[in-house]
């Protein structure tokens, strides 16, 4: 019983791992071996998908909206929740657990039913196809994970802290920037993961607000697979390739994870 | 914590709250507007009161999508939640194994959905794709983009693929949170295994599983792009759930009226179920 306990997490992990094998070995595939042959790696080893997408602004500038509008949503996110997280956990006040709920109803709520609204207002207030209309967009679950995770680190903190650094004399801000926020560094780095990852991946509203100018990663590929048909080679490449600003994030916060998720709050 | 009463502490919520009522109720107002009404575009809004809801209500493709969508929901639940579990009373919990599980286990959490999506198709495809291929070679008749059952199975085994790991990740953070000493105390009673799970370890999760089948709730209820990429609904609207459904009425028919109606009947289910669940885990953390 002791010796198989490996078994399962490994097994899982091969479970894991085989898709993500599956699409990096079409991404080394020419257009021929993948429709002619099953293959279970590439006999004919190309780099010819990559080169297209690195060479073709179509391509490699969708990468760059993605990355821009998703830092852009993680720092506005983060900034916004870090005051009202802290007025959750420390203050009572007039509707504080409604507006509590209601913001993580906004969390709940399907982007399906956003979609169209979105359309329609983003256009109106000419913010359509531009990068900050998806990053506000995406504050709409992001801004209420962030408040819940942080609201989370900011209790675990006892309030001795704040009372101590007011009778030294430290003014609010003054305490808040050189002595609340750097206690809390792992906490808002494994909020800004979050930020990062649910901005990153969503892609409804990320497709409907944008056309050209800001259009995502994500949607580029999309219009591959629909319009030219099999270039599964390229979409392969396309994909592998989306998947490395994920792993380099969590390697970063990889000792953070389980005590991130250790307060529950994700 | 004892918190203080300070209205003031209104001023550091006013940034967030209009962040998010800006996202929230100005495009949520204009979706009771259109539920309300009939209009033919420039603008030109006629009252239709409720006959919206009541033709959404009695609609059979509503009640179609609707049942589809909580028979894939329960189905998800129930394969997630004991399977999260199982791998997470398995994993290593000191060394060089810890970070390794976590960082392979989390890949699939940061995928763009879509990306997801595609992945599945590639992978089961039935004459290039190595799930495909290695079920016909072992002589199941599998093709997941005829077949109602296949294309069941496929997305199930997706979803699992892809979220199970939120569960894992979470059960486990609930067990890293024992102390050994509720371990030792079991040694000595000489408790069995399936005692130590039952009175120590699912006591100690109830507060992180609470959160688990929560998120897996409200994302399996709002899941859109990957079966999007990978079925497109079908075969015919066998796999057609809930937001799928809606943005083919909304964007594609463009029958305002009703995907407005729809949209709203289907937040009011989510709201719902999420507001019993809150209510649930906020009673939790007050018996601490």
């Amino acid at each position: 019983m002791k010796k198989a306990k490996w078994l399962v997490p490994t097994i899982y992990i091969i479970f894991l791992m085989l898709p993500i094998y599956w699409l990096l070995n079409m991404s080394f595939k020419t257009t021929t071996e993948i429709i002619n042959t099953y293959t279970l790696w590439p006999r004919e080893f190309t780099l010819e998908n990559y080169k297209t997408i690195f060479t073709d602004s179509t391509w490699y500038t969708g990468y760059l909206n993605s990355i821009y509008y998703v830092v852009m949503n993680t720092v506005i996110s983060v900034a916004a929740a870090l005051p009202a997280a802290y007025a959750f956990s420390r203050y009572k006040f007039l509707g504080d657990k409604h507006l509590f709920f209601w913001l993580l109803t906004n969390r709940m709520a399907p982007p399906a039913v956003f979609a169209l609204p979105f359309f329609q207002f983003y256009s109106s207030v000419n913010l359509f196809d531009t990068h900050v209309a998806v990053a506000l967009s995406h504050c709409l679950f992001n801004i209420p994970l962030a408040v819940w995770i942080l609201e989370g680190f900011m209790s675990a903190v006892p309030k001795e802290l704040d009372e101590t650094a007011y009778v030294d004399g430290y003014s609010f801000w003054r305490f808040f920037f050189k002595i609340f926020i750097p206690t809390i560094t792992a906490g808002i780095g494994i909020t800004m993961f979050f930020c990062f990852m649910f901005s990153w991946v969503e892609l409804l509203l990320a497709k409907t607000l944008t056309a050209v100018a800001a259009k995502p990663i994500a949607a580029t590929m999309t219009r591959t697979a629909s319009t030219s048909g099999y270039e599964l080679g390229l979409l392969a490449a396309a994909g592998s390739l989306t998947i490395i600003p994920g792993a380099i994030v969590i390697y970063f916060v990889r000792n953070y994870i389980a005590k991130g998720f250790a307060l529950g709050r994700v | 914590m004892n918190k203080t009463i300070n209205q003031k502490a209104w001023f550091f919520v006013i940034p967030v709250f209009v962040l998010v009522a800006f996202n929230a109720i100005i495009p949520l107002m204009t979706v009771v507007n259109y539920a309300f009404q009939e209009t033919f575009g420039n603008n030109v809004f006629m009252w239709e009161g409720t006959r919206w809801f009541k033709q959404i209500m009695l609609s059979e493709r509503f009640h179609a999508s609707l049942g589809r969508q909580f028979l894939f929901t329960f189905i998800i639940l129930f394969i997630q939640i004991p399977l999260g579990i199982a791998i997470a009373l398995t994993m290593p919990k000191e060394g060089i194994g810890v970070p390794i599980c976590l960082v392979l286990m989390s890949m699939p959490l940061l995928i763009p959905w879509n990306v997801v999506g595609a992945m599945w198709n590639i992978f089961a495809l039935p004459d290039i794709g190595f799930l495909g291929y290695s079920l016909n070679a072992l002589g199941f008749d599998y093709n997941f983009t005829q077949q109602i059952g296949d294309a069941w199975f496929t997305t199930i085994l997706m979803d699992v693929w892809h979220w199970t790991s939120l569960v894992v990740l979470l059960s486990y953070a609930g067990l890293q949170s024992i102390q050994p000493a509720y371990y030792q105390a079991a040694e000595i009673d000489g408790a069995s295994r399936w005692a130590v799970f039952t009175k120590i370890e699912l006591p100690k999760m109830k507060k992180v599983l609470t959160i688990a089948i929560l998120l897996r709730f409200m994302d399996s209820f709002m899941i859109y792009t990957e079966p999007f990429v990978l079925t497109g609904g079908g075969p015919g609207n066998a796999t057609a759930f809930l937001s799928i459904d809606l943005v083919k009425m909304a964007l594609g028919q463009f029958d305002l009226g009703p995907a407005a109606a729809m949209s709203l009947i289907y937040f009011f289910i989510v709201l719902l179920v999420c507001w019993v669940f809150y209510t649930l885990m906020m009673r939790n953390e007050g018996n601490q």
